[in-house]
């Protein structure tokens, strides 16, 4: 009965977080991108911009919500509702922290430590796709379909790289447990170091996987207007929303865990258990800047740069890392 | 290939390194209700009427600002005064159409009509924007 609580408790302190960290995701964004073009970025509603996200949510929650005629209704509804459950659902695998006492009782700082973890991620954010597809295609509109056609070719230029830069770290873990893995990193020395091109590969993957530019080629607003949510008004747009922002946060949560030891803090500093989430939130938000950073930085790719890259470079680099890996760890 | 490949890896990262200086440097942007610009010198924003020592208007409704105005915006009726000279009775700029050149200050032989340096002009109505006499007076005060 306790153990149902801690997990019921665990997982309503897990969500309200991600969404808070989603919503000031946005005004953390606005922010930067403003400071990075000279400019200030939201400053008016609160202290520095602070209560933005709030405003924004309640301009959102009161619009009016336009259901375009000719939409396939079902489909039309169910699409936010597929991609914002997917991208929020792979928060449940990430532990953001070691065992820890609370009243005696030893408490595992997440919320399921499924021995499949990654697997269990990556099929998730594959399922994540189909919602940019099928919102791209039942909005009835040329746009919202070519940017879920592109979604869609774009998803199989990148997942194949996203998944097999992942391998390297599988083989030197053993395991495709997170938390193993995080485990392993303890004793083997944080990963990005042996599997710097595996990181490499896997960090331009998540900046594909979460849509952002330079990889935004399914909402390209210059050629697209805004791509898949085109039609979508209301809160189902700020749904839209919620799942890239989410995405962002649960990419550099991956990256973190994959390849920057996690909840681990820095060796020559000692630090008791309750650590473990606060080096991890550090990490994601040095993460999450860096995915800011790149927006800033750099322009679109053309669609058939996309596909280049994704096949001609990053797939067989991902498999020239996976072999001398293999050899590395044979020797 | 190999060159290529470092050359354009080099190139990203001068591109991050320059948003990342703009990042730390102070953005231009001015709070501006809070804020205002300080206009230059010879900013050129709406008109006044100076008036003389005695407390009287300088113009002498010679009416050369009228005629040299290129968008035609100054209305001007003459009249006379106690001591029989020229005054102007109505004096009126109509700030919605006036393109803000200063050929009225250079055209004024009497050095009456000179222009400010407040540039905040909005209005909520048209009619406000056509400035009368008294506040063409009362803006130099």
């Amino acid at each position: 009965m306790v153990d149902l609580l801690f997990i019921l408790v665990k997982i309503v302190v897990v969500f309200v977080a991600l969404l808070l960290s989603v919503a000031y995701l946005t005004w953390l964004e606005r922010k930067v991108l403003g400071h990075m073009q000279s400019r200030l970025g939201p400053h008016r509603v609160g202290i520095n911009g602070l209560l933005q996200p709030i405003a924004d949510g309640i301009k959102l929650f009161f619009k009016e919500d336009v259901i375009v005629t000719a939409a396939d209704k079902v489909v039309y509804h169910l699409a936010p509702f597929i991609i914002v459950s997917t991208a929020l659902l792979t928060i449940a695998v990430i532990p953001f922290g070691d065992a820890i006492k609370i009243f005696g009782h030893n408490i595992l700082l997440r919320i399921a430590d499924v021995n499949i973890g990654l697997l269990y991620i990556f099929a998730l954010s594959s399922l994540g796709v189909y919602g940019i597809v099928l919102a791209g295609w039942s909005s009835n509109n040329k746009y919202a379909l070519m940017g879920g056609l592109r979604s869609a070719a774009q998803m199989v230029s990148y997942e194949l790289p996203l998944g097999l830069s992942t391998i390297g770290v599988l083989m030197q873990a053993e395991s495709l447990s997170l938390s193993k893995i995080v485990q392993a990193q303890a004793a083997q020395g944080w990963f990005f170091l042996p599997q710097f091109i595996g990181f490499l590969i896997f960090f331009i993957c998540a900046v594909a996987e979460c849509n952002r530019t330079p990889f935004d080629l399914p909402e390209a607003e210059g050629e697209l207007v805004a791509g898949f949510h085109i039609e979508y008004s209301s809160m189902k747009f700020a749904l839209f929303f919620m799942a890239e922002y989410a995405s962002v946060i649960l990419m550099s949560a991956l990256i973190v865990t994959l390849f920057f030891g996690g909840w681990l803090g820095p060796s020559f500093i000692s630090c008791p258990a309750w650590c473990g989430p606060i080096w991890f939130g550090v990490k994601v938000f040095i993460f999450s800047f860096i995915f800011i950073w790149l927006r800033a930085t750099f322009p679109r790719f053309r669609y058939d740069q996309l596909m280049k890259f994704g096949w001609k470079v990053l797939f067989p680099l991902s498999i020239i890392n996976i072999a001398v890996t293999a050899v590395v760890m044979m020797r | 290939m190999i060159e290529k490949t470092i050359k354009g890896i080099w190139a990203l990262l001068i591109g991050l390194s320059v948003t990342v200086k703009f990042f730390f440097t102070r953005p231009v942007t001015m709070k501006y209700p809070e804020e205002k610009r300080e206009p230059y010198l010879r900013y050129r924003g709406s008109h006044i009427l100076r008036l003389d020592e005695k407390g009287k208007e300088k113009c002498v409704a010679c009416c050369l600002c009228a005629t040299v105005c290129p968008a035609q915006v100054i209305t001007i009726e003459a009249g006379e005064g106690n001591e029989h000279e020229k005054y102007p009775v109505t004096f009126e700029i109509d700030m919605g159409k006036c393109i803000f050149c200063g050929y009225c200050v250079e055209a004024c032989p009497k050095a009456a009509i000179i222009m400010s340096q407040s540039y905040e002009l909005a209005e909520y109505r048209r009619e406000d924007l056509s400035y009368d006499k008294e506040r063409l007076i009362k803006t130099g005060k």
